[in-house]
């Protein structure tokens, strides 16, 4: 069964199993300004839930996560990928949502920070790092790093702190929670579990 | 942003069709992380894109074939940064691509792409307000005498003083890589060195290729100047930051321990990728001391005609070369 959600205000989240398509939604623009366009039908997984769009092309992946799936985890920043706070997985490889046209995912599987903690609410360990060294101050950039601290592990670049630290300078911290970020990101690299552990 | 159509070829003749048939005007879209960004500023505005970046035929990755790596042009600047035999064999290609930008923009731009990114002049990218002959031919260059800080010590002119300001294509210049390029006229190649052009009368003019001519493949001769490579890079910060004076260094020597190549091209000082023959000669038949690799940094910058603000990248450069030169030279097999 597919769910059609109009605009904004469908939450994949509560529509249980189900497929969600989003037939002319509308957030950000005008219908006048985007009836100019073709639109292409794109379909795309979100944190394993399979979504179907209808995408005006210059539509960037970041604002359909947040203003047509109602995902706003994920933050828009500098919304020019200077600053990371965007970053999802795209078929299991960080990126920058902003500076990706939705239209070019089709087919692929994004998994954003709603897809990180168990569906029981349980925190995964980096999140739970987070907390537990004070990784954060506003929290605005915490999606962001927190994506990019799971691919930085998933890659094997957490190595050494020096190697953390090249690894997330694309996720910027206005804050300055740099040294709690480096903690919670080497902390949970260094667990049993964890790819960065072996060998 | 402006209205585009959005075609998405499946295949490399596809897209060779799409461009053929397409309209002026068109553009290639691979990584998006300069077209797409430019497109939300409004400074590029393209009725049409031909959206290559999941073209499988054209992101092989081949080191296999004795005395030339092969990159085709899709694959990932993170994918050619962390290959194992990349980073062995040709540090300075290797460490150009991880110096460049962050892990996300590295996953998703690629190494063709990449080539062809535009400057970051802030009055370029800035928009109307400030006069750019690159952005709008013939308004007038705002970085002469403005804020000139990040600008180019080489190949400017009245029109246009603005930094090429990739990493990627400094290694490749230094190391006499080419570029395998498709199009409705067929195929051709194009030394890296005859890619970019600087910008003359005609700033808004950045490289050789027709608007219809796709980048399929990168070639470079693998060389034992090569394995004696570094790409050295000074940022205001130690990550994610474009150049203010970059290095693209190979030493090879003779038995004697004497230099019989050397290569150096710079980066973030110039108009377009800039290669230093004279320099290099300094080292020809020379032992490579802290001396000679001076002397080559001071033959490299000799030529350098500051503005206001980048003067200081004289000195700093003639440093760089000769740091370049000394880490290539510890990694040269003796």
């Amino acid at each position: 069964m597919t769910a059609i959600v109009r605009g904004s205000g469908g939450n994949p989240a509560n529509a249980a199993d189900e497929d969600v398509c989003l037939a002319l939604g509308s957030m950000g623009s005008s219908e006048s300004t985007i009836s100019s366009a073709v639109r292409t039908e794109t379909t795309f997984t979100v944190n394993g839930r399979s979504v179907r769009v209808e995408l005006d092309p210059r539509e960037s992946l970041l604002d359909v996560l947040r203003e047509r799936l109602g995902l706003t985890g994920t933050k828009k920043g500098c919304d020019h990928g200077q600053c990371g706070a965007c970053t999802v997985h795209l078929d299991g490889r960080r990126i920058v949502s902003c500076l990706t046209p939705a239209v070019q995912v089709n087919g692929q599987a994004v998994t954003t920070i709603e897809g990180v903690a168990d569906p029981d609410g349980t925190l995964h360990p980096l999140q739970e790092a987070f907390i537990d060294n004070d990784a954060l101050q506003c929290g605005y950039c915490t999606p962001g790093q927190v994506m990019s601290g799971l691919a930085c592990i998933a890659e094997g670049h957490a190595g050494s702190d020096d190697e953390i630290r090249e690894y997330l300078s694309g996720n910027l911290c206005r804050c300055g929670a740099y040294a709690g970020i480096l903690a919670a990101v080497r902390e949970t690299a260094r667990r049993p579990n964890s790819p960065s552990s072996e060998g | 942003m402006r209205p585009f159509s959005y075609a998405a070829p499946a295949t490399l003749a596809e897209a060779v069709t799409a461009l053929a048939e397409s309209g002026p005007g068109t553009k290639i879209l691979a990584g998006g992380t300069t077209l797409y960004d430019l497109m939300k500023l409004d400074i590029e505005a393209p009725p049409a894109v031909v959206d290559i970046h999941r073209l499988a035929e054209i992101a092989a990755v081949d080191t296999t074939r004795p005395g030339e790596f092969s990159f085709g042009a899709g694959a990932r600047m993170a994918d050619v940064a962390d290959d194992p035999v990349v980073r062995r064999d040709f540090p300075a290609l290797a460490e150009s691509l991880a110096k460049a930008a962050s892990q996300q923009l590295r996953n998703m731009a690629t190494v063709g792409g990449n080539l062809l990114q535009r400057t970051r002049c802030g009055y370029f990218r800035g928009g109307p307000v400030f006069p750019c002959n690159k952005r709008e031919p013939g308004s007038g260059c705002s970085a002469l005498g403005g804020l000139d800080r990040g600008h180019a010590l080489f190949g400017g002119g009245d029109a246009c003083v603005a930094t090429y300001p990739g990493d990627w294509a400094i290694a490749l210049l230094a190391f006499d890589a080419v570029v395998d390029v498709i199009g409705p006229r067929g195929a051709r190649t194009v030394a890296i060195a005859d890619l970019h052009v600087e910008p003359g009368d005609t700033p808004q003019r950045e490289h050789t290729l027709a608007g219809d001519e796709l980048i399929v493949r990168i070639r470079v001769p693998v060389t034992p100047s090569g394995r004696g490579s570094t790409y050295h890079k000074i940022r205001d910060r130690e990550s994610y930051a474009f150049a203010l004076v970059s290095v693209a260094a190979g030493v090879a020597f003779d038995d004697r321990g004497v230099v019989e190549d050397c290569r150096i091209a710079l980066g973030g000082v110039a108009t377009r990728p800039w290669r230093a023959p004279a320099a290099e000669r300094v080292m020809i038949g020379e032992r490579l001391t802290e001396a000679t690799a001076r002397r080559a940094g001071e033959v490299a910058f000799a030529g350098a005609r500051p503005g206001t603000g980048n003067a200081f990248k004289i000195e700093l450069g003639v440093r760089a070369v000769a740091d370049a030169l000394r880490i290539a030279g510890e990694r040269a097999v003796r």
